[in-house]
């Protein structure tokens, strides 16, 4: 019984070193491929980069909008509620500001985006691992991870920080609609407070946050997809498990991001 | 320098392994060119297995593989690369991407190993169409094709880019008997118009004695017997026989490994 146990999470830790050895070889390799392909005859082509990019980015900013909005709102209700026993409302403006570009932006874009994006990824190299689109590739003489790997994970890499920005926007918007009765200020006094509460490290350090939620997205959804084994169920879990993992990926990194940034 | 060897392909004592289980076991194969080569076998013989060590998707246990005159097992990525365009793959279910239509199937390679310009890409790419009798169906998706339609499809993208060695990989399967049969005289005018030589995986015996200048049966992982087609059907081996008068072989069981295999917790 001890013994089972113990096999089974030796398994598990070594098959988790595995998968992150595997994400971190195909991180290499996309990057090699971007800055060297054009030299080895296999450059990365504007045209699917581009429409990745409408797909991941441009395609998500209704709904990362809205729920950034949404999320502002509750901050807002909540942050009041708290500030209100110490008859200090007005710092409701500090407090999402800095919350937002700090935290929640870039926190729910990143899970929006894994949600979205994650399990296309897994779900369109799954079914191609399992109808040998992918060996086809290899025997056109395409790199696979060139091909199918660099334009999301660039995608990604731009797409996330921008809507991470317009999220940060839509949130602070959100809790000024629900301060602004409470406080009596003018939406544009409470905007410009925000603006001012801020420091260029409150956002660069969102953004920095955003772009490895990216990176997480790329590599967790694509490795999923890359090791799809056993027919289109293979795909299907393959695609709840992408989606699963990069969140949990997203929550962790972002604790060891805002613990290290903020020491 | 590569069209100057006499042969093809060269395939010296190839062993390969699936986990621990040992799928081919020492095969040799020497093709020359402008040569239909069919490999035949049963389920589990290992011809896909050989197929795909050919193709370069594997690395094998131990043994050479010379295509068109350079060791794929030796030779650096970049010279495998380049060598790729000298090879074509039609896969058993196409393989085509479902994502484009059937003419940027068709075109891909072009796209992707050449700086032709659109207007040639697309009137290289709708004349192969047109050699497998798909003129006109550029404009359709992968999905939106009979299971004919699409190894036709798959084989127009396999020589776009005008290959010298063209794999195929069961080209008749799943096809009705027409189809299968008109597939047949295309791959036949394809190696005279295109004069292109040709390993064909296949296990339809009519079709295989149609198409190939010689046969190499494969058994267990070994090169059963190569020979022309009258070799074949002459042969006095047993299991060649028993392939073509498509008899159950009889399965030997040793009593041994079978109370093992029943018994142990972890059979390997």
């Amino acid at each position: 019984m001890l013994e089972k146990t113990a096999n089974a999470i030796s398994q598990g830790v070594l098959r988790a070193v595995s998968n992150f050895g595997y994400m971190g070889a195909l991180l290499v390799e996309s990057f090699y491929w971007l800055l060297f392909g054009r030299r080895r005859g296999q450059p990365v082509k504007m045209a699917p980069l581009a429409t990745q990019m409408i797909e991941i980015g441009v395609q998500a900013i209704p709904i990362v909008m809205v729920l950034s909005f949404a999320i502002g709102v509750s901050l807002a209700i909540q942050t009041i509620y708290a500030l209100k026993n110490f008859g200090a409302e007005s710092q409701v403006i500090l407090a999402i500001a800095i919350g937002v570009t700090r935290e929640f932006g870039p926190l729910i874009t990143g899970i929006l985006v894994a949600g979205r994006t994650a399990s296309a990824l897994a779900a369109r190299i799954g079914s191609m691992v399992v109808s040998q689109e992918v060996d086809a590739l290899r025997v056109i003489g395409i790199m696979p991870v060139r091909y199918l790997v660099v334009p999301p994970l660039v995608a990604l890499l731009v797409m996330v920080p921008t809507l991470t920005v317009l999220a940060d926007a839509a949130a602070i918007f959100g809790g000024a609609v629900y301060s602004l009765p409470n406080l009596d200020v003018s939406m544009w006094a409470y905007l410009m407070a925000s603006v001012d509460s801020l420091t260029a490290g409150d956002i660069l350090q969102g953004l920095a946050k955003s772009l490895v939620f990216g990176a997480i997205v790329a590599l967790v959804g694509v490795s999923s997809g890359f090791n799809v084994q056993g027919g289109a169920e293979g795909v299907g879990r393959a695609t709840t498990q992408s989606v699963v993992m990069a969140i949990s990926w997203i929550v962790i990194a972002d604790m060891v991001f805002t613990f290290f940034l903020n020491r | 320098m590569s069209e100057s060897t006499p042969h093809v392909i060269e395939v010296d004592g190839l062993v390969t392994h699936y986990g621990r289980r040992k799928i081919l076991d020492g095969v040799d194969l020497r093709m020359e060119s402008g040569e239909i080569r069919v490999i035949m076998g049963g389920s589990g013989s290992g011809k896909s297995t050989l197929l795909w060590h050919l193709l370069g998707l594997y690395r094998p246990t131990a043994g050479k593989i010379k295509l068109l005159g350079q060791d794929i097992t030796q030779v650096s990525a970049q010279e495998f690369q380049s060598l790729r365009k000298e090879l074509g793959v039609s896969f058993q279910g196409g393989a085509l991407f479902t994502s484009l239509s059937v003419g940027e199937n068709v075109a891909l390679p072009l796209r992707e190993h050449t700086d032709l310009d659109e207007n040639t890409i697309r009137i290289m790419s709708r004349l192969k169409l047109e050699v497998v009798n798909l003129g006109g169906f550029q404009d359709l998706m992968p999905s939106q094709l009979s299971g004919g339609m699409i190894k036709r499809a798959a084989l127009a993208r396999a020589i776009v880019m005008d290959p010298k060695l063209l794999f195929f990989d069961e080209p008749s399967a799943g096809l009705d008997p027409v189809v299968a049969a008109e597939l047949d005289e295309l791959i036949l005018r394809l190696r005279d118009a295109l004069r292109m030589s040709m390993v064909v995986v296949t296990h339809e015996l009519d079709s295989a004695f149609k198409i190939a200048d010689k046969i190499t049966v494969l058994d267990q992982g070994k090169v059963l017997l190569t020979g022309t087609v009258e070799e074949v059907k002459n042969s006095n081996l047993e299991r060649v026989q028993d392939l073509l008068n498509r008899r159950p072989r009889d399965v030997k069981v040793d009593a041994e490994d079978y109370l093992r295999r029943l018994t142990e917790e972890q059979y390997v």
